[in-house]
């Protein structure tokens, strides 16, 4: 900015009438500030997003802003990319919680960064409200375009117009620790195949006493009911809402299946008591100090898992009596439809999509790939635990609605009142009968 | 006679320098004004003016708007979240309002004398206000926390409670409590401070005077503390009021409005109108309900003070 300002000052000495001269340094300095923002103010980005397949990497800078809950996979992108590019990736990484009224407040202002990746249910939202630049030819021009993760993209589709590719994938799957299933008399490598089975798993480690408890839940998070308890649903053959988001169908068997084990779970003492007032902040905190047997958890936190020094084994979420399934979750990014830099930023995103960086930097760090066919590589098929949540990805669902946010993430949203009502309410089956009218209420469009 | 003593100037300014004296002081009059009205103006005339436009159209993040009154404001009456907030935040007022000022008002009588030490019962009584409240929030979500904060065992190796509680969202009580609790840690410092400059500018002649006229500690306070300070407690009072009824860090921080929207503030309904349902419109007609609701309790407050000063 000073080198831009002085260069500014002495192009206006030069083109300045004789009698300006006595104008001081200071003066000069201020008026080029104001010609700068008045320029800056000027500018205007291309709202189509040309050049298809610009690969522009000649040191231009990117700004680019990612949430809190995935930032080590950015991070981690991010770093590759600076190392071995000219242009240079400014990572923002912005409290998870925040990050949906940042997005918000910066879009009001046209203050968006040239990128920034979402948690992939905002996904409609954002696409609808033009917060993403049409990027439908670059993604039509990749040699892989029909590889990327299924889900990330339709997601990430509009009106038949595409605006993001996928950035991380995050599963929900189970969790049990093995020390503790030892302990209490299970077999350490067989890890519960149905809900009811968690249940009795759950059950013979509470038996343990003191303060390890069988299991846990975020009972005051809806994100985590969401991306823990609906895969049950999706595994017993139910569904939570109709296909195009609008209309809820909690009161199904199905749901009532489901959430009637984890009601008895909580009303036992199995499921950790305090977990019941759990927010989120500190949800996974619970099994990482590792005082709980078995819980569904984010496959990310598999690494932190290591890192404790847990003894872990991961399984597929399982329904009531059988079946897998899998809250597909993590981030898409795009790039704003107010970014003037689109051609360095493609070249950021193509870059993070290629075989070399998915298979080199994510599989090496036990992330997920976002290539259907990079998914079986050498570094996935070394860790039994990968190719779990590998194979129980096909099986997966990530859910479509334009208002999921303030239907079922946010804490005032009536999802959470639903889910609390079924699990420690008076009556698991009014609550979700009345929940589903006001689920259905706010998924309907304005 | 009386005219001779009147002094008159030796030279007295004519017509045009007069003009262009009072000229001058207009003008450096303006000068002085000019800083103060430009920021009333952009950012509190320009917003508010703002304001009020969007709360009369569809006002989306990206794209043009679409005048839709008088929608935003019929859709008030069916958001069942703001009503409850209101009430809520009616609650809240009410119970913070009568505890922050006792307690302040309490603080401030008992430094109020010059003392040895007492500077620093006077710091210690006002640092918490010099934690930024977001902080604070933080602060006491960590202390409170059921597994992790240290408050649960403290009170269990007292033998106060015999298993963990969750402060901050085990019952709309507790959260409540926890808030209130919080929001008197971090202002009744503030507070105090306000009323101790409004007792300490009483002139000690007045109490002198009382106590020789033998009047006790009690009629000195009802007859001579009270009445003088009133100006000083309305202040306090709208204040406490306004920051009551403008809630919102506490109870986004540290109950995130729960349990089951039990502590959801009206500025909470707000923001999330505005950057959870995107819908701006809306947002900006609440706010402007709330503005009018705010002027109406500030000026019904003042017109109380006034009244029973005279």
């Amino acid at each position: 900015m000073r080198g831009s300002i002085a260069s500014v000052c002495r192009a206006l000495r030069a083109a300045m009438p004789p009698s300006w001269l006595p104008l001081r340094r200071a003066q000069l300095a201020w008026l080029s500030v104001a010609l700068c923002l008045t320029l800056a103010g000027c500018k205007k980005s291309d709202p189509t997003g040309a050049t298809p397949t610009g690969k522009l990497d000649n040191g231009t800078t990117i700004t680019m802003w990612t949430r809190a809950a995935t930032s080590a996979q950015s991070q981690l992108l991010v770093d590759a990319y600076n190392a071995s590019h000219e242009n240079k990736v400014q990572l923002t990484v912005i409290p998870t919680d925040n990050y949906a009224q940042k997005v918000a407040t910066a879009a009001g202002g046209n203050a968006l960064p040239d990128l920034f990746a979402a948690d992939v249910i905002f996904a409609p939202n954002y696409t609808s409200k033009n917060l993403y630049l049409d990027i439908t030819e670059r993604i039509a021009a990749l040699p892989f375009k029909d590889k990327l993760a299924p889900s990330h993209i339709q997601l990430g589709t509009y009106k038949g117009k595409r605006y993001a590719v996928p950035h991380t994938i995050d599963l929900s799957v189970i969790f049990w620790n093995k020390d503790l299933y030892t302990k209490a008399g299970l077999d350490p490598e067989k890890g519960p195949r149905t809900l009811a089975e968690l249940g009795e798993q759950a059950r013979k480690v509470q038996t343990l006493g003191g303060e390890i408890n069988g299991t846990t839940e975020g009972g005051n998070c809806g994100g985590c009911g969401v991306f823990t308890l609906w895969p049950s649903v999706w595994a017993a053959g139910g569904e939570v809402m109709n296909a195009e988001g609008t209309v809820a169908t909690l009161d199904s068997p199905a749901v009532k299946s489901v959430l009637s084990i984890w009601r008895q779970l909580y009303a036992d003492g199995v499921a950790q008591p305090g977990s019941k007032d759990e927010q989120g902040p500190t949800w996974v905190g619970r099994f990482l100090s590792g005082k709980v047997g078995v819980a569904p958890m984010p496959s990310t936190t598999l690494a932190l898992m290591d890192k404790a020094g847990l003894h872990v084994g991961v399984a597929p979420i399982s329904g009531p009596d059988g079946g897998e399934s899998t809250f597909v979750g993590g981030d898409v990014i795009g790039i704003s439809s107010t970014s003037s830099k689109p051609d360095a930023a493609w070249n950021f995103l193509e870059w993070t999509l290629s075989e070399t960086t998915q298979v080199q930097i994510m599989a090496k760090n036990k992330d997920l790939l976002l290539r259907t066919d990079l998914a079986e590589n050498a570094f996935s098929s070394a860790d039994p635990r990968m190719v779990t949540s590998l194979k129980v990805l096909a099986k997966g669902k990530t859910p479509y609605a334009l208002n999921f946010n303030q239907t079922f993430n946010d804490p005032q949203g009536p999802w959470l009142a639903t889910m609390r009502g079924a699990l420690f309410g008076p009556d698991l089956e009014a609550a979700l009968a009345q929940g589903n009218a006001k689920v259905t209420a706010s998924l309907s469009p304005r | 006679m009386i005219g001779a003593d009147v002094s008159v100037p030796a030279v007295i300014p004519s017509a045009p320098a007069r003009a262009v004296r009072r000229d001058r002081r207009v003008l450096s009059g303006a000068a002085y004004v000019t800083p103060t009205a430009l920021m009333v103006g952009v950012f509190f005339l320009v917003p508010l003016g703002l304001m009020l436009w969007m709360s009369v159209h569809d006002w989306p993040l990206l794209g043009p708007s679409t005048f839709n009154a008088p929608r935003n404001y019929t859709g008030i009456v069916d958001n069942a979240l703001f009503i409850d907030a209101v009430w809520f935040t009616v609650e809240y007022t009410l119970i913070i309002s009568v505890l922050l000022f006792a307690a302040a008002f309490g603080l401030a009588l008992l430094v109020q004398q010059r003392r040895p030490g007492i500077a620093f019962f006077r710091t210690a009584f006002f640092l918490p206000g010099a934690v930024g409240f977001a902080a604070a929030s933080l602060l006491f979500y960590g202390l409170l926390s059921r597994d992790l904060g240290p408050l649960n065992p403290i009170l269990s190796s007292l033998g106060i409670i015999d298993k963990p509680v969750s402060w901050v969202s085990g019952s709309p009580g507790l959260a409540l409590g926890s808030s209130v609790g919080l929001v008197l840690w971090r202002f009744t410092g503030v507070n105090m401070l306000i009323l101790l400059t409004g007792l300490q500018a009483i002139p000690t002649d007045l109490y002198e005077a009382a106590k020789m006229d033998g009047a006790g500690r009690w009629q000195q306070f009802w007859s001579i503390t009270l009445p003088l300070l009133r100006p000083t407690i309305a202040l306090v009072l709208i204040l406490i009021t306004t920051g009551s009824l403008l809630a919102f860090d506490q109870f986004f921080i540290l109950t995130n409005g729960g349990p089951d929207n039990s502590t959801t503030s009206i500025v909470m309904v707000i923001f999330r109108e505005a950057f959870t349902r995107f819908d701006l419109g809306s947002a900006a007609a609440i706010s402007v309900i709330l503005l009018l609701a705010l002027l109406v309790i500030n000026m019904l407050q003042l017109r109380v003070m006034r009244r029973q000063s005279h």
